[in-house]
């Protein structure tokens, strides 16, 4: 009953409006669709699970795509050194690449949602202090901190989780907290203050719808970012353990094969986290045109 | 006589293309001005007057473009011109102030730069000779100690300061007309006065003709040799100071004056024009005044008036024009 | 100025403090180096003899003076793989890298600043377009991939450049350097060119919206009416404005080529000293780890600091 009038809503909506009328947005959207459903379809559509042992067979190694000469209709992007069909390496490590990617966002976009609203409701130290923190990592690169906690923790998923999440909440830190600043020098806060309101529950109220519209373009963004920053750490032998290989730990392998002339097996992954990111940042983009055209 | 015209410009027609429709700025204004002449142009802020002012140098940006007419500055047409013989016409013989003197200055050049590049760019002058002119350029327009202010960023002067410093850049190379948009408007009242001075000093001295766009009909009836009263994008009334000051014709300049304060003539209270400006995307058929003017009849909603000429080499854009005969 | 200065400097030694100690706790967990070191069945004896060798038997507060107390002599230890001083191996590897940063830098500001300046001054054109879109894409793409497409593409299939490794040197005013030799430039294009894509994207995109957003400046109207050329008012009056947060950026972007030479030495092989990170993580080789996060977040520092001098210098609005 109550859906239908915000569908109506959202589809008068200024935001629909410009949407339906830009071909990247459409196009981008569309993109992100496909990536979506093939890692929540991908399953039952693969022609192998590329992953049970028992489907592989050596004398499939080392196919070139299909339309190559010496390629098979069945392994269409080729196999690598094992006769895993490349394909399905994919479309399994896209699941576990998105998954990091979404999860990561979700874990730093919480922590530092929360970190910015206590420092800007506790104030004074605490709030120079944490401040002070995140200037000083964010004059390093991801990247490196990326590296160095990766070598330090150890290769597994939840790992790479931890790492994202402290890289990541930095940027909602600052939004949140400057919201908050803003928010405590206005007089309805006095207000509801009188009312009998706590600061607290006032700050949450106020701040969270506030920064609503730049937490989503941010995590956009940084889904496309860490995505790709996992998928460097898989490369280097840093990221998630070879039991689940993602598009860069694909890529990684591939590359081991390379100069003998198998560039397939390293080229098609990396070819998909280039279609996924991009269809990202292309739709990031126009969010961010259209919800927050301040942030950079 | 016509010898003595410095530009004229016909039926100019400047039109902005946005998402919501094309908004007539300025629609089929014709002017003369003269050499060393002074042309007030006046009007409520979206009447056209700053984008007559901005197209005569062709810098009308997008959305904007000028769709139609002529201007024609010492017998050329402007609106022919390349785009880089406008290039040596712009600062050299047609120079312009700018509303905001906060804004006009870049602010990561110093004023001694901002003011020698015009130089650099219309004059052949050694450095040294620059140099000098540049002080004697920032000494005339009143800013103390020029020599050593020319090093400084705009940031170190003030609203005032700065003004001076435009006008010293618009002076630089002796044009024969300036264009100064709104050139006192973000200013205090009592540096109003001085810069106006100044400007009228400087403008007699040079004999540079001057094309003064405002909103104040007070300004115009102190510096001002003609005006012209522009609404919606039309010409509605022009002709000498003194006459249109005493005598206006059309009701809109008389509704203007009506509602400016006079601190000789003690009024009990200003009268304001009633109704606001139309919107530009919706203009009224006929008279685009008629709902504000107290002298409506039937036809002034239904036809265009024509541009009736008066005495005295005087016009204006209304049926029922009131010319006194003085 | 002297205020500010010596400001500064605590600031940065306060940095490089609370950097050196997180460096010092967080390497002192990762594995244990002396099985990397020893044959698989080593004798107990000799396990402990190495350790007390490495002063790894003391108490961890211990350890961390004296690696204090070291590192500020710019002593890290022995590299356990290496057998030399840590920071002597950087520092012998820092050359190499430091000649695909330089050439990467180069390329991020003529390709960037030249694709920023026309895309924010013509944004309706069809050039302008395509420029936006291969900025979209450069900041899509995994360096690494791009780094392994390049390499058998261009390298093993159409043999235009070498495969991997760094060219002969040559010297030139005593620096030497494989940038004074021809075949040098061959072996370090690919690698500066792949490490500079995601830069020049970035910087792309940074100078067309400055560039946008100063073209509506007043200013600048104010210099066309002064009869400044279209030339002057993009390169001179438009970009000196948007250089002001350009330089931040620039320096941002600098310590992310240095942390991402990392990938592409590791890609083409190039003896530098990102590979040597990477090499020593996976061998356990503390001292060199820890010489090199030190001596990247000195540069970091140093980086940093000189941007702020850069910005007074451009910017006369702002004063130390």
């Amino acid at each position: 009953m109550k859906s239908i009038p915000i569908l109506q809503r959202f589809f008068a909506s200024d935001f629909f409006y410009h949407y339906r009328r830009s071909t990247t947005a459409i196009v981008s959207s569309l993109m992100i669709l496909f990536v979506i459903l093939v890692a929540i379809a991908g399953p039952f559509l693969t022609p192998q699970n590329p992953y049970a042992l028992s489907n592989l067979f050596l004398a499939d190694a080392f196919k070139p795509p299909a339309w190559l000469d010496g390629g098979e209709l069945r392994f269409l992007l080729g196999t690598d050194q094992q006769g895993r069909d490349i394909l399905s390496a994919i479309v399994y490590g896209s699941r576990v690449s998105l998954f990091i990617g979404i999860a990561g966002v979700f874990f730093a976009a919480t922590f530092g949602i929360l970190i910015g609203l206590v420092a800007g409701y506790i104030g004074g130290k605490v709030e120079s202090i944490i401040m002070r923190i995140a200037d000083i990592q964010l004059s390093f690169p991801s990247m490196l901190i990326a590296l160095f906690l990766m070598t330090t923790f150890g290769r597994s998923i939840t790992n790479i989780l931890i790492t994202l999440t402290l890289i990541g909440w930095v940027r909602y830190a600052r939004v949140v907290r400057g919201e908050t600043l803003s928010v405590r020098k206005k007089e309805y806060i006095e207000a509801s203050r009188v009312i009998g309101y706590s600061d607290l529950y006032i700050m949450v109220k106020q701040v969270l719808p506030n920064v609503l519209n730049s937490v989503i373009v941010l995590s956009t963004i940084q889904i496309g970012t860490f995505i790709l920053l996992e998928a460097t750490l898989s490369f280097l032998g840093l990221g998630v353990p070879p039991t689940r290989p993602t598009l860069g730990m694909l890529c990684s392998e591939g590359f081991s094969v390379l100069y003998s002339g198998l560039w397939w097996v390293s080229f098609f992954p990396g070819l998909y986290i280039v279609f996924i990111v991009f269809a990202i940042n292309l739709f990031g983009d126009f969010l961010r045109d259209q919800l927050n055209p301040r942030l950079k | 006589m016509s010898t003595d015209v410095l530009l004229e410009i016909k039926n100019l027609q400047t039109h902005f293309f946005t998402l919501k429709g094309v908004v007539k700025a300025v629609d089929g204004v014709s002017f003369e001005l003269r050499r060393g002449e002074v042309l007030g142009i006046v009007g409520e802020s979206g009447g056209g007057k700053s984008v007559t002012g901005f197209s005569i140098l062709r810098l009308i940006e997008e959305p904007g473009k000028i769709v139609g007419g002529e201007i024609l500055f010492k017998g050329t047409d402007l609106l022919k011109a390349s785009e880089q013989h406008l290039q040596s016409i712009r600062g050299k013989e047609i120079s312009m102030v700018f509303q905001d003197p906060m804004t006009s200055l870049n602010p990561v050049f110093t004023v001694g730069y901002q003011l020698e590049e015009s130089l650099i760019i219309h004059q052949n002058l050694t450095k040294e000779a620059r140099k000098q002119k540049c002080i004697q350029l920032l000494s005339m327009v009143g800013i103390p100690n020029p020599e050593k202010r020319l090093l400084d960023y705009p940031h170190q002067f003030s609203g005032g300061m700065r003004q001076r410093v435009i006008i010293a850049i618009a002076l630089a190379s002796q044009p024969d007309l300036i264009i100064a948009d709104e050139p006192t408007t973000a200013l205090d009242v009592t540096i109003q006065a001085q810069i106006l001075k100044l400007m009228k000093k400087l403008s007699e001295e040079t004999r540079c003709a001057l094309i003064l766009i405002t909103h104040d009909l007070a300004v115009v009836s102190e510096l001002a040799d003609r005006v012209m009263v522009m609404y919606c994008g039309k010409l509605v009334e022009t002709g000498d100071t003194k006459d249109i000051i005493h005598n206006p014709a059309h009701p809109y300049t008389e509704g203007l004056l009506r509602s400016i304060p006079d601190i000789e003539q003690e009024k009990s209270r200003l009268e304001p024009i009633p109704g606001i400006v139309p919107n530009m995307f919706e203009l009224p058929q006929g008279c685009k005044f008629a709902d504000r003017c107290s002298r409506c009849q039937t036809i002034c909603t239904q036809e265009e008036p024509p541009l009736f000429e008066g005495p005295k080499g005087r016009k204006a854009l209304c049926f029922f024009p009131l010319w006194k005969d003085s | 100025m002297w205020k500010y200065l010596v400001k500064r400097l605590l600031q940065m030694a306060g940095v490089l403090l609370i950097v050196s100690t997180i460096v010092f706790f967080i390497t002192s967990v990762i594995g244990n180096p002396i099985y990397n070191m020893l044959p698989e069945r080593a004798p107990p004896e000799q396990v402990e003899q190495v350790r007390k060798m490495l002063g790894l038997d003391k108490p961890l507060y211990y350890q961390y003076a004296i690696f204090l107390r070291n590192a500020l002599r710019g002593d890290f230890g022995m590299s356990y793989t290496h057998h030399q001083p840590a920071l002597r191996l950087i520092f012998s590897r820092f050359p190499a890298t430091l000649e695909i940063v330089i050439v990467a830098m180069l390329l991020t500001i003529v390709i960037g600043i030249s694709g920023g300046v026309y895309a924010g001054a013509y944004p309706r054109r069809k050039l302008s377009k395509g420029i936006m879109g291969f900025s979209i894409l450069g900041i899509s793409l995994p360096s690494f991939w791009i780094g392994m497409v390049f390499i058998f593409f261009l390298s093993v299939r159409l043999g235009w450049f070498p495969v991997s490794g760094r060219g002969e040197t040559g010297v030139f005013l005593g620096i030497r350097s494989s940038l004074f030799t021809l075949e040098g430039w061959r072996h370090v294009f690919l690698p500066a060119f792949t490490l500079a894509v995601i830069n020049i994207a970035t910087i792309i995109r940074l100078i067309r919206a400055g560039m946008m957003e100063t073209l509506r400046q007043e200013y600048i109207k104010f210099a066309r009416a002064k009869g400044v050329g279209e030339k002057d008012i993009l390169f001179k009056h438009a970009l000196k404005n948007i250089m002001i947060p350009v330089v931040t950026i620039f320096g941002l972007q600098l310590g992310e080529l240095i942390a991402f030479t990392t990938i592409t030495e590791t890609i083409y092989a190039w003896p530098g000293m990102g590979k040597l990170l990477i090499d020593s993580i996976m061998n356990l080789d503390r001292p060199i780890v820890s010489a090199y996060l030190l001596f990247v977040s000195v540069l970091f520092v140093a980086i940093n600091f000189a941007v702020d001098i850069i910005y007074t210098l451009i910017d006369p609005r702002v004063e130390l």
